[in-house]
């Protein structure tokens, strides 16, 4: 295949039709569709983005509550650049102390050394006076060696954190979901079991989750030791509940509405129970599979803010919830900001699982 | 056999290929399909006998219930009524002796060309080694055309291609009986011909039982011992067979211009147009039997009613 077709092949399994037109156009074919195709996935839309902000910015000059002004769009983006040199400005202060410590450690060993010659030559008390100081100042050194920077998450380690949680729960709820799912897609019997539960615990909101899973994380941690923080364990724990639902009831769809005529395959070669569920009903429900995956990444992503929130999880939900707490403009502003950084990044996580659905949809790839 | 035999002229009968003791036998089935109000029924006492290395052909129209049969006798739908045997023992579910062709080809959209191959290779010969397995594939896959398009997956073939990987994957099984559910009716006219002699050749290398299900009279005398009508549904039956008494090998051309050839298509061809005929008759006949009387309504009056909430 030359590298057009690769290219359009490309833009399709991403879900990125916004590429195509630029694609066929520098591989010169004809000009006049390929600047509608254009003015469709990037005109239009920039167009309509600038009349957002346009209406931002209006309201933003005429809403006003307790003295405090809806943060513009000027603003907000100001205040996300602060955001994001402040983490900076907060890495290199971090990385110059642990440089220090570094340093500091490498002239305790020295003075260790030292002592310890020094102690070699003595004898009697002041070899032991010695060799004591040796074994103190070795101490030292090996704390400064490892030494951690312990300042309060910026805006960019809360990002971070929010995505490794998401992905936990995320992780979790999929390794549960989909042995289940397909349990149920091949068993009648299973299915109208789980399903009583399923219709219940669907419905219901994270929130509601949220003490229960605290609690029982709490008993579960006690114990023994702790290996992850609480408030992680406890966001991602309800996350997890939250995005079970959406893969576990698609794969129960995906496989047990199995095409006949591979199953007929299957049949004709009398594949044995494994062979037929990892060769034929597997492949086959993959597409939908990854359908529901994709909608629990997005439910699981807004549900971690609020959990995060409740939570105090060292996230986005906190930060914001934070910034709310100091009520003023420049916290309103950081708001606004972190709505929209978390808008792109549940946008960015749902084209990674189109991409991936599209990789198993053999033949039919879809944009959304 | 108890297949009503029509008075029609008979070729003389030559010495035939195929041994006569029947290796599958069709007693009496029936099939149909659903239940109270909506059942369908398809075949209704089919019966017939086919005989081990036969090469026999199915003709009839669509929805008569072709496909159906041949599930029956791959062993994927089990009779409402009578039994099929195959060497003395009743047929129950699938086996890999009788290899079918399905109709759609159901090819594994996730798997290439190689791979849906090699699925099958790989089950029906599992104790091959690695290489002979890999080699089988290649030849079947080299032997349908396709050795330029192995890598690629079912959506990336046209339809001709998908049929030529369907049959290749069904005749790498080395089956017994071969089941062919209309293998070639997505191909053009050209490939057609051209697959119909490859079928022929690994037929007379092989002479395995064959069925093949067409609605290609040519095609069926072509390629077959034997051809058998279906009649047209519901409750479809068997009609009489007509044996074709060409030499083989049979060569398509020269065929245009045999007096015997044209007799039993026109023989064959002719049957299938007044079955066809009766069958309308028949159905004709049973709704004018019940037509559905539609009331006799006249509107009072068009206007609307008014003035009544003021
Ligand atoms: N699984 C099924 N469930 C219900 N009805 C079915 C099923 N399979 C087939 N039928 C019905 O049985 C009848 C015969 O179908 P069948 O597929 O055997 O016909 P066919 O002769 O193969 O037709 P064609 O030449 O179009 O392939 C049709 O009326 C069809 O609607
Ligand atoms: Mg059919």
């Amino acid at each position: 295949m030359n590298w057009r077709g690769a290219a359009l092949r490309f833009c399709k399994v991403t879900g990125l039709p916004i590429l195509e037109p630029f694609v066929r156009l520098i591989a010169g074919e004809d000009r006049n569709e390929q600047f509608k195709g254009i003015a469709k996935f990037v005109l239009v839309p920039v167009v309509a983005v600038g009349l957002f902000l346009g209406f931002w910015s209006f309201s933003a000059r005429h809403v006003v509550a307790n003295s405090v002004k809806l943060p513009g769009p000027k603003d907000t983006f100001t205040e996300g650049m602060r955001l994001f040199s402040a983490h900076f400005e907060q890495k290199r202060i971090d990385a110059q102390k642990t440089r220090e410590k570094k340093i500091e450690a490498l002239q305790l060993m020295q003075n260790a050394k030292k002592s310890e010659q020094a102690a070699a030559a003595a004898d009697g008390a002041e070899k032991e006076k010695l060799l004591a100081n040796a074994a103190t100042l070795k101490k030292r050194a090996l704390s400064a060696a490892n030494y951690q920077a312990s300042s309060s998450p910026t805006f960019v380690d809360q990002i971070f954190n929010s995505l490794q949680t998401v992905t936990f729960g995320f992780v979790i709820a999929t390794l549960i979901a989909v042995p289940i799912g397909v349990l149920c897609g091949m068993s009648p019997w299973f299915n109208a079991a789980i399903t009583p539960l399923i219709q219940v615990f669907k419905p219901v909101s994270p929130l509601a989750w949220l003490p229960l899973a605290t609690l029982v994380i709490l008993s579960m941690s006690s114990g023994g030791s702790q290996w992850l923080p609480i408030a992680f364990l406890t966001s991602g724990i309800t996350v997890c509940l939250c995005s079970l639902w959406p893969t576990l009831v698609n794969t129960t769809l995906g496989v047990s509405s199995v095409d006949k005529d591979y199953m007929n395959v299957a049949k004709v070669l009398k594949l044995s129970w494994t062979q037929q569920l990892f060769k034929i009903v597997l492949p086959a429900s993959l597409p939908l599979m990854f359908a529901g995956m994709r909608i629990s990444l997005g439910v699981g992503w807004m549900v971690l803010i609020a959990a995060d929130m409740l939570a105090q999880n060292p996230g986005l939900g906190k930060f914001v919830w934070d910034e709310y707490q100091n009520n003023n403009e420049i916290s309103f502003a950081r708001i606004a900001f972190s709505v929209i950084v978390i808008g792109l990044i549940g946008l960015f996580l749902d084209r990674i699982m189109i991409f991936m659905r599209n990789l198993v949809s053999f033949g039919n790839p879809q944009a959304a | 056999m108890s297949i009503a035999v029509l008075d029609r002229p008979r070729p003389k009968v030559a010495v035939r290929a195929a041994s006569p003791e029947p290796l599958i036998s069709i007693r009496g089935v029936s099939k149909g399909y659903g239940i109270g109000m909506t059942r369908n029924e398809v075949l209704s006492n089919i019966n017939l006998n086919l005989r081990k290395g036969e090469f026999l052909a199915i003709v009839g129209f669509s929805g008569s219930g072709k496909t159906t049969l041949t599930k029956l006798l791959a062993g994927l739908e089990t009779p409402d009524s009578g039994e099929i045997v195959m060497d003395n023992k009743v047929i129950t579910g699938p086996s890999q002796e009788r290899g079918i062709v399905f109709q759609n080809y159901s090819l594994l959209p996730w798997l290439t060309v190689r791979g849906n191959i090699a699925l099958s290779v790989d089950r029906v010969f599992r104790h091959w080694t690695r290489a002979e397995r890999r080699d089988h594939v290649e030849k079947f896959v080299e032997m349908v055309g396709l050795s330029h398009a192995v890598h690629r997956r079912p959506h990336e073939l046209s339809g001709g291609m998908r049929q030529r990987v369907s049959l290749a994957r069904t005749l790498a099984m080395k089956p017994n009986v071969l089941l062919l559910d209309e293998p070639l009716s997505a191909l053009d006219a050209l490939t057609r011909s051209v697959m119909q002699e490859e079928i022929l050749k690994i037929w007379e290398e092989e002479r395995q039982t064959c069925l093949l299900i067409t609605n290609d009279v040519d095609e069926a005398i072509l390629l077959a011992d034997r051809i058998v009508p279906l009649n047209p549904g519901p409750k479809a039956s068997l009609g009489p067979a007509f044996t074709v008494d060409l030499e083989r090998p049979r060569d398509k051309t020269a065929l245009n211009h045999n007096e015997n050839f044209k007799g039993l298509r026109n023989a064959v061809t002719n049957y299938l147009v007044a079955v066809r005929q009766k069958s309308r008759d028949d159905e004709a006949m049973s709704s004018e039997a019940s037509p559905i009387e539609l009331p006799d309504l006249q509107p009072r009056s068009l206007r609307l009613p008014r003035g009544r909430a003021g």
